[in-house]
């Protein structure tokens, strides 16, 4: 039953991400990438990611699309003609998406058993069994501290540094934004 | 567990995010295939989060707080081209070209 739902959102997605890069309208782009964000939040909620889900909802679906689409209309780009690249380019880019494709099909036939082998006979990493416990860890944690518990335990203790280090880069970014948008500095 | 089928679907996301970057011309559009390229790479972070806990989905809102600050950022200079050049248009945007 899980597997069905899985395959819907995932058809979804990409049936939504392929619309988004061939639409010519930039809005209509946009929307359809919206579909893409939501589809994929419903893919985490069957990955056990709910808190996830629910962020990608609130941060991508909502503000970043947003701010596309807010950007697009201040534009006046509603109506823009085709933008698509030269033959010339067009092949390039499907030899080139083509051998992507191919290096990255590889990882259809992962399976947890068959990745955790590969990990634990992998000679430069530390140690696996430290770094990768055996085992669904995620479901362990979301069972011990609630869903929202496992993820913040983490992030507030073994991850704060980086975590304190990503408010200086919001900052940046909202002074970033602030000038560059100005008219005159 | 769903783990290749995930993997799987982020590779096919993450290629049509280069697919798009490869063929459009408008830098909006472009940002957008860029955005899908991180969702593709959230999704692998998921998938594998399940199996070796939390960190995976640590990394996720890492993506994400970058992914806004790029937004905007990105948003910011497209607006300041925009009034500079009257186009998004990748091909009137040449000033550093040789």
């Amino acid at each position: 039953m899980t597997q069905a739902i899985f395959y819907v959102f995932a058809a979804i997605a990409v049936l939504s991400a392929t619309l988004c890069i061939l639409q010519r309208n930039p809005v209509s782009a946009a929307l359809w990438l919206v579909s893409t964000m939501f589809s994929l939040a419903a893919i985490y909620v069957l990955l056990g990611a709910q808190f996830i889900a629910a962020i990608q909802v609130l941060v991508y679906a909502g503000a970043v699309m947003v701010l596309f689409l807010f950007v697009i209309m201040l534009l006046n780009l509603g109506h823009a003609s085709s933008d698509m690249r030269g033959p010339s380019s067009v092949a390039a880019a499907i030899v080139i998406v083509g051998l992507l494709v191919i290096e990255l099909a590889a990882l259809w036939r992962y399976t947890p058993r068959r990745l955790a082998s590969e990990v634990a006979q992998a000679p430069d990493l530390a140690n696996p069994a430290t770094m990768f416990a055996a085992g669904p860890l995620a479901q362990q944690e979301a069972a011990a501290r609630g869903v929202v518990g496992g993820i913040a335990a983490p992030l507030f203790q073994v991850y704060l540094v980086p975590f304190e280090i990503t408010s200086i880069l919001l900052l940046a970014a909202i002074v970033g934004a602030v000038v560059l948008a100005k008219r005159k500095v | 567990m769903l783990l290749g089928p995930a993997l799987g679907l982020s590779a096919i996301l993450f290629s049509l995010g280069v697919a798009g970057v490869l063929l459009r011309r408008n830098a909006i559009i472009l940002f957008m295939c860029v955005e899908l390229m991180l969702n593709a790479v959230n999704l692998t972070f998921v998938a594998l989060a399940q199996l070796y806990g939390a960190s995976g989905y640590i990394m996720v809102f890492f993506v994400m707080t970058v992914a806004a600050a790029e937004a905007a950022v990105g948003l910011a200079i497209i607006l300041a081209i925009f009034r500079h050049k009257q186009s998004v248009d990748l091909q009137n945007i040449n000033l550093l070209q040789g």
